[in-house]
């Protein structure tokens, strides 16, 4: 039994964890795609942007969390949503709406997006430094141990405070989305403009005013998804390529301009990676017993070793863009 | 006479003069020393950069992970031409290394054989799910059988170093082994949007990155190797000065040759089919022209002088830091070289090299000079207290400053200082 | 004073000029029906009068409004429609949404609005659930009409309406051409069909090298022998 608890602690939980934050930021970079069609590689650093600005703000108001028993940094986060969604409508205006405006190749605009990612990064260090911070100022992380009944199980299912609110967050943010697509007038304009760009302007739809909005749900999205991802661990200001490569792939194995796709996506990347670094020896370790005198089973039996976690993503693009380069729910364009 | 008016050959020509005064400027300012290292590393970065141009200028091919095959050339350039490790050698560990690499040739046999199953009358489907299961079970064999192998070597000799070959092998294998990756990721990529091939080009930079600093049984990891050897007498025989500029007329000599083969193979039909397909390809397919094909040469051929030119970088620097390839320095400072100078323009693409490696190592001081004086003046008019670490945050304004220059020249400058010139044939 | 009046328009993409001086004008409640050979600007002539391409000289008005290089969404907020030839339609959203996307500058609710295309094209009643990429041509082409339809436009401009239809769907489209405007709508359209569409049409317009060939009521040109005979296959 406790090797079951192992597996939950291990890949269940913790699978979730990485596969809701890559959800996150792949409904944004598939938004972005459907919407500009181009591949925005700053997303990453707007979600360490997003962090950062929590952080300022924690640092400003280190108690608010403690009236209502949840960290400070959560309740801050809706203002740096906010704030993240202004600076992502202004990169749009200041860089790429120039390219857009020049009717270049989208590739072009791909090329912008490295730029403001190297600003972006730039900036976030030269005013952070290039140190790991905790979101975790005035209080202490919650760390739930749920004691299983019986005798087998002697360890607990470990869950952090943070992993819960992830969790909780995330539901609300894909159903909020749902919402927001099927039932507001802008989100309808959003899909008829992601289905066809020129009909939704001879429609009349103000193609601007999607593009902002598109840019303000993808801003506070990397917010929340950066935020909750440095509640769990820690804010580190260069995650960037190393969170850009599972997201890209979880959009585009969920097929690419489709946001339930990219929920699947991240589901998919997330615990694959989970699954391909986990220790497998653990769970066989039961049945050593049964194994004929003489054979050992090996101590660590992993697919890769954790400093090798980003090939995962890196494989099951190359495989998706072999296979099915649609994605699992039939994207756009290729 | 404006600049845009003028005649191009004469444009470039007064460009070039331009490049010359930050240059004496930097061998003024910092000593000849300074400015040799600096312009052998700005020739390397051109090779490197032409490599860039080919592929993002000829072919409109956006290869986001160069970083990964100047890593390539630099580990090849290590492993040839560092002197053989003879506690490797001397002892039984050689046998069982040849042992796993021979699991490997085998499992990857077995593996194609499955693939090609379906011509035995296997269905399609099935022959996939075993396919994907042999290769699973080979990649778990072998990476069973090289673990123990791989720490012994790390224990008992350190790494298996090197072949003590000349330094210029090792250049050439470096290309050879960035040419085969290309055509792995340009083989799956090129069919489809660009965007993918940067992403997927992104990711096998980070790949290469990650397995040549965990690999420690055959690069020693962070642990880094050095010194390597030059192909060229070094310092301690000729004093900085003098060898650093032998190595510059070495690179030199390697640019013009790569000069000379990339314009008769731009004006050749070669080339026209490359641009051809570049700018419209569907005309160029209803042509005739083998699209595909054309397009993995070429970028199989940038990948190749991005590992000639990676080799010859590590070389100069003479220390292998797997740590020391970052996407910063060796992807996006090559981008911002080939369209500052113009992509698809050799000459562009050379003077983009020496202009932002200027930019590049000079925006640090130059950064920390600045936020000095604002300290001061915060000190003197204000009473501030300084912030400790000034250093580390003023090299971060390379980045920053590498980013907007990349931001500003595809919104000012979208062809580069020198554009690309299209010849009109007959 | 006319619905709709070009004078002269010349214009085209970039630098290649397709359109050298067309003019044209209808009525409010008229059929004006654009006919001409491949390549003689027809199409472009549409895309010029709805803002989609650059008019390099001439002027075109709307009740005597100067809509020359007035933006799309403007015009459509002045009372025009356009249908596209192809991809005239939203293929991932629903029936009803499609619709309600062509309606999107109206104030809600948009039930009347919806209430009148759905009378106008009953097909799509049942099928207002279902993404619009999923139907059969015909009908496409009706939700395609009936989003243009859904912002009240007094002038509606379609190009090749029944292009790829069956000849069971296109005396269907033609049917409801009428109807639309019996309603009041005026309508310009561009018609490879040319005798079908010029025995509905109160004004004709034979287009050939960017410039007005023949220019008349739609019966007159039918009964012109020289029309028949360049134009119309004899």
């Amino acid at each position: 039994m406790n090797e079951l608890v192992f597996f939950i602690n291990n890949v269940v939980v913790s699978g979730t964890v990485s596969s809701s934050i890559y959800a996150m930021g792949a409904i944004g970079v598939t938004l972005v795609f459907s919407i500009m069609r181009f591949a925005h590689f700053a997303h990453a650093d707007m979600m360490t942007l997003g962090a950062f600005f929590v952080l300022g703000l924690t640092m400003l108001f280190p108690e608010v969390g403690v009236a209502v028993g949840l960290p400070s940094a959560l309740i801050l986060m809706p203002i740096a949503m906010v704030l993240t969604a202004i600076v992502a409508v202004g990169i749009d205006r200041a860089f790429y709406k120039p390219l857009r405006d020049h009717n270049v190749k989208p590739i072009v605009l791909v090329i912008g997006s490295l730029g403001v990612t190297l600003m972006l990064q730039g900036l976030i260090r030269l005013f952070a430094g290039t140190g790991s911070r905790s979101l975790y100022i005035a209080e202490r992380k919650d760390i739930f141990r749920l004691e299983l009944p019986g005798e087998l199980a002697t360890r607990p299912i470990v869950i952090t405070e943070p992993q819960i609110i992830l969790f909780f967050c995330t539901v609300g943010a894909v159903v909020a989305l749902h919402w927001f697509l099927t039932r507001s007038r802008l989100g309808k304009a959003m899909r008829a403009m992601s289905d066809n760009p020129d009909l939704a302007r001879v429609s009349g739809i103000n193609t601007n005013t999607v593009i902002a909005v598109t840019w303000m749900i993808a801003g506070a999205l990397a917010t929340a998804a950066g935020t909750l991802l440095s509640l769990d661990v820690v804010l580190k200001p260069d995650l960037s390529f190393f969170l850009l490569l599972p997201i890209f792939a979880a959009a585009i194995v969920g097929g690419v301009g489709h946001p339930y796709g990219a929920i699947a996506g991240g589901f998919v990347v997330g615990f694959a990676e989970t699954l391909a670094v986990f220790n497998w020896a653990v769970l066989l370790r039961p049945f050593q017993d049964m194994l004929p005198a003489g054979w050992e089973l090996p101590t660590y039996l992993a697919f890769v070793g954790t400093e090798y976690k980003i090939t995962v993503p890196f494989f099951i693009l190359v495989a998706i863009l072999v296979w099915r380069p649609t994605g699992l729910f039939k994207g756009k364009v290729l | 006479m404006k600049l845009s008016a003028m005649p191009q050959s004469r444009r470039d020509l007064l460009l070039f003069l331009t490049l010359l005064i930050p240059v004496f400027g930097v061998f003024l300012a910092m000593g000849p020393a300074y400015g040799a290292r600096m312009s052998v590393e700005a020739a390397c970065y051109a090779i490197i950069a032409l490599g860039l141009t080919i592929q993002w200028g000829y072919a409109g091919q956006f290869n986001a992970g160069v970083m990964g095959f100047v890593a390539l050339g630099g580990v090849s350039a290590m492993l040839l031409s560092v002197p053989p490790n003879p506690d490797f050698w001397n002892s039984d560990l050689p046998g069982e290394l040849a042992r796993v690499l021979l699991t490997l040739v085998a499992g990857i046999a077995l593996v194609v054989a499955t693939s090609r199953l379906h011509r035995l009358g296997v269905s399609r489907r099935i022959r996939t799910v075993l396919t994907v299961g042999v290769a699973l079970i080979a990649y778990l064999t072998f990476i069973n059988q090289l673990t123990p192998v791989a720490s012994a070597i790390e224990s008992q000799a350190g790494f298996i170093g090197g072949m003590g070959l000349p330094a210029w092998v090792g250049w050439l294998v470096g290309g050879a082994l960035a040419g085969g990756i290309g055509y792995f990721i340009g083989h799956i990529c090129l069919g489809l949007r660009s965007d993918y091939l940067a992403i997927a080009t992104l990711g096998i930079a980070e790949i290469i990155k990650a397995f040549l600093k965990n690999a420690d049984w055959l690069t020693r990891g962070t642990a880094t190797v050095s010194p390597l050897p030059w192909p060229t007498p070094g310092a301690g025989e000729l004093g900085f000065v003098l060898s650093r500029s032998i190595y510059l007329s070495i690179t030199a000599v390697m640019i013009a040759v790569i000069f000379f083969l990339l314009h008769r193979a731009y004006h050749a039909p070669w080339g026209r089919t490359i641009r051809a397909i570049r700018d419209n390809e569907v005309s160029a397919a209803a042509m005739g022209k083998n699209i595909n094909k054309r397009r993995l040469e070429i970028f199989v051929f940038g990948c190749v002088l991005m590992g000639i030119g990676g080799a010859a970088l590590t070389s100069f620097n003479s220390i292998f830091d797997p740590s020391g390839y970052l996407p910063l320095n060796h992807t996006f400072l090559v981008l911002a070289m080939v369209i500052l100078g113009g992509p698809g323009n050799n000459l562009g693409t050379l003077f983009g090299a020496v202009l932002v490696y200027i930019i590049w190592i000079m925006s640090a001081p130059v950064a920390l000079f600045l936020m000095d004086l604002v300290v001061m003046a915060g000190q003197a008019w204000f009473g501030w207290e300084s912030a400790g670490n000034l250093d580390s945050r003023a090299l971060q304004a390379r980045v920053f400053v590498i980013g907007l220059l990349i931001s500003l020249v595809l919104r000012y400058a979208p062809k580069g200082l020198m554009p690309e010139r299209v010849p009109h044939h007959r | 004073m006319p619905l709709l009046d070009a004078q002269d328009v010349h214009g085209g993409y970039g630098s290649m000029n397709i359109l050298n001086g067309v003019d044209l004008a209808i009525e409010a409640h008229e059929i004006g029906v654009i006919v001409g050979p491949n390549g003689a600007g027809k199409s472009t002539m549409l895309k010029a009068i709805f803002g989609l391409l650059q008019v390099s000289q001439g002027s075109i008005r709307l009740r005597g409004e100067d809509i020359t290089n007035v933006a799309p969404n403007k015009l459509v907020q002045m009372g025009m429609g356009f249908v596209p030839q192809e991809y005239n339609i939203f293929p991932s959203l629903t029936v009803q949404e499609n619709l309600e996307m062509g309606a999107y500058i109206k104030p809600r609710p948009h039930t009347r609005l919806l209430d009148h295309v759905f009378e106008l094209f009953p097909p799509l009643v049942e099928k207002r659930r279902q993404p619009a990429g999923e139907l059969s041509g015909g009908q496409r082409q009706m939700v395609a009409m009936g989003r243009a339809l859904m912002t009240e436009p007094g002038l509606l401009l379609m190009d090749e309406p029944t292009a790829g239809l069956s000849p069971l769907f296109m005396n269907e489209i033609f049917t409801r051409i009428k109807e639309i405007n019996a309603a009041g709508v005026g309508i310009l359209m561009v018609e490879q069909n040319a005798k079908q569409a010029l025995g509905i049409a109160d004004k004709g317009f034979v287009l050939a090298a960017g410039q007005n060939r023949f220019t008349d009521t739609g019966q007159n040109l039918l009964n012109d022998p020289e029309v028949a005979r360049s134009f119309l296959g004899g």
